[in-house]
């Protein structure tokens, strides 16, 4: 497994992150020890619900956890730095350079008292070290970078004159300032229209194979992520439950969670007239999480071991593994047995 | 934003015109009128009469507010009834000495307020919050003739440093650092007075701030602790705290009552309290329409400013 890996570069690899608040007396263990990895030039994909951790996992990636979290890692290395052992500091200079980040509303992520000229020499300014007059070329040539009209005329407005999608498409323009190996984008078109949406994605896309990065993006939207992502990495509970590539996951999902999520999405190509299964239940509290596994209380396969101990990963390929006591075989066995009897 | 600017100005006239027609009409509602002040009950109702006509009272109400008005728009304030002075040439000796006063501690007041709100805001629930945020509650819970008694009873009274009352000590109105002298604990009285309501406030507007996307997204493109401090979050900051500096216009009329009372410092405040005390109508009546004038116009000079910081109130015509 590990020599098919190295086959291509890891820009970003994590061993076991965990993060925990502290609030009102009381511990959230929002990330519990999740590993993963991304190769430069893919888009990986981190599919969860709300609370699932996703946002969590990258922020204490990108170091911007508050100062009531606490984050542990085995290992974590971006391009070969190792950034555990980095200070404030380091860190600080990497984010926004190297790796970036967008996030899900871009109606308050621009500071509304600066223009959208600012926002970008900002950050040109502080990363590439340039002047005024050249920062100023830079963003009109960013901001034509991302199918924004009339630069020159936009640089000088503020961001209350732009719609949500032209403010996201702003957000990726400063993302893509100093050209950064990784772009995290956090739900980038959970605020958007859906006209909007599929522009938004496309933009990534494109920028993404223009400009060789490596994007994370972080949804809740299994079919957003079909077209766009090389490999699915799926969370719940602050636990990677499945990863593998794209294929595998929509094609020979192996966790009981990844298939209830794929019988939740609606398929307008299928032309059957198969129900959508909604998953009962509600995501488990992290304040106090099960002992077990996290999806047992709403999985149908659940045995009493399940709610004890947290499983081992199975591996089903150099790309696919699983969290779950089962194996796909067994789950498609069990699975013909339960529509037998229901 | 012109247009914006001039809207404002002209929603303020009616309402100057709206306030001077209220207190009018609250003092014409008040139980006692100015002829109950200047009678006595011997005397015969030919003599009240008599009195009633030469004020102007035997006229119907709207002509007694229309003359008043009058009066006031040509800067004829009327007379005291008790000392029969002009009002307007007691509030132009008054008016400057509480001018004196109020200005120096509130600017002082805002900008210690502001620049403690930002470092505790800037520095939630560490130690330097918790310090400032516990002293600004206390000073908000402390009376501040009790915090003027104090001063008086430390530096007046015990080390007999600095005079108790008064503006100036007899024969040196002239000399500066006699002011100076008589100035340090009314001054001190007003600044511990304004701050910690004002700290309060900055405080949470800058935690508000602090809360706002825009600054992790700030963080996630690497800007420092204090860009994002003084690039983004203190302009922001700054909005709602310049609402508060147009509310506080008024306090330069009636803003040190109290302080001016328990120092006699010879301002607005004892002179307020003494015709209130004397039923003395044509003063109380003046400084009400002066004092709510200055609400209307400090929200002018907000509205001014928010529209000058702000650039999405610049596009609302």
């Amino acid at each position: 497994m590990e020599e098919t890996l190295k086959k291509k570069d890891k820009i970003l690899s994590a061993a076991d992150i965990r993060t925990t608040f502290h609030t009102h007396g009381r511990t959230v263990q929002a990330v519990r020890g999740v590993s993963l990895y991304v190769e430069s030039g893919e888009i990986l994909a981190v599919v969860g619900e709300s609370g699932s951790g996703k946002s969590v996992l990258m922020k204490s990636v990108m170091g911007l956890m508050p100062d009531n979290a606490e984050v542990k890692a085995d290992q974590l290395t971006f391009a070969g730095q190792d950034m555990l052992g980095m200070d404030q500091e380091q860190l600080r200079k990497m984010r926004g350079k190297e790796m970036a980040m967008i996030f899900q509303d871009p109606m308050t992520a621009l500071n509304p008292l600066k223009t959208i000229g600012s926002h970008l020499m900002e950050v040109l300014k502080r990363h590439r070290g340039m002047d005024k007059e050249a920062a100023k070329k830079e963003a009109v040539a960013v901001l034509n970078q991302v199918g924004i009209p009339s630069p020159e005329k936009r640089l000088g407005q503020y961001p209350h004159e732009f719609s949500g999608g032209m403010r996201q498409r702003v957000l990726i323009a400063m993302a893509l300032c100093c050209k950064p190996k990784l772009l995290i984008a956090d739900e980038p078109t959970t605020a958007l229209d859906v006209t909007i949406q599929a522009q938004i994605l496309d933009l990534l896309k494109s920028l993404q194979e223009e400009t060789g990065m490596s994007i994370i993006l972080i949804t809740h939207d299994l079919g957003v992520v079909a077209s766009l992502s090389h490999r699915i990495a799926v969370m719940y509970g602050g636990l990677l439950m499945e990863e593998g590539t794209t294929e595998e996951i929509f094609y020979t999902p192996k966790h009981p969670y990844t298939r209830a999520l794929l019988h939740a999405v609606p398929k307008p190509h299928s032309g059957s007239k198969e129900r959508l299964e909604p998953i009962p239940g509600m995501a488990p509290s992290l304040i106090d999480p099960p002992s077990g596994c996290p999806f047992a209380e709403r999985c149908k396969f659940a045995c009493e071991r399940c709610t004890k101990e947290i499983p081992q990963y199975r591996t089903y390929s150099t790309t696919q593994r699983a969290l779950c006591i089962y194996s796909g075989e067994e789950l498609d066995h069990k699975e013909g047995e339960v529509e037998s009897h229901g | 934003m012109a247009r914006y600017i001039l809207k404002r100005i002209l929603t303020a006239i009616p309402m100057v015109f709206l306030i001077t027609v209220l207190c009018f009409a609250l003092m014409h509602f008040a139980p006692y009128d100015a002829i109950d002040a200047m009678t006595t009950p011997k005397m015969s109702q030919e003599t009240i009469n008599l009195i009633k006509a030469k004020y102007g009272y035997d006229q119907p109400v709207y002509v007694q507010y229309i003359r008043w008005l009058d009066g006031i728009m040509n800067g004829n304030f009327g007379y005291s009834i008790v000392t029969k002075q002009s009002i307007a040439s007691d509030l132009a000796v008054r008016l400057p000495n509480t001018v004196k006063l109020v200005l120096p501690a509130y600017l002082t007041a805002y900008f210690l307020a502001v620049v403690l709100g930002l470092l505790a805001g800037a520095n939630k629930n560490k130690r330097t919050d918790k310090i400032i945020d516990a002293i600004s509650s206390v000073g908000i819970a402390v009376p501040s003739f009790w915090f003027a008694m104090l001063l008086i009873f430390a530096l007046g009274y015990k080390l007999k440093i600095l005079p108790i009352v008064g503006m100036h000590a007899v024969g040196k109105e002239s000399s500066i650092a006699d002011f100076l002298k008589h100035f340090i604990m009314p001054f001190l009285t007003l600044t511990v007075s304004f701050m910690p309501a004002n700290i309060k406030y900055v405080r949470s507007s800058t935690l508000t701030q602090f809360s706002e996307d825009y600054v992790m997204v700030q963080r996630a493109f690497g800007a420092t602790k204090s860009e994002i401090m003084f690039k983004h979050v203190c302009k922001n900051v700054l909005l709602p705290v310049v609402t508060r500096f147009g509310m506080a216009f008024r306090l330069l009329i009636t803003g040190s009552i109290i302080t001016e009372t328990v120092f006699s410092w010879p301002g607005v405040g004892p002179y307020f309290i003494k015709a209130i005390q004397g039923m003395d109508y044509p003063i109380v009546m003046i400084i009400l329409v002066l004092s709510s004038t200055m609400v209307i116009l400090g929200n002018l000079f907000s509205d001014i400013l928010y529209c000058l910081i702000d650039p999405r109130i610049k596009e609302m015509g």
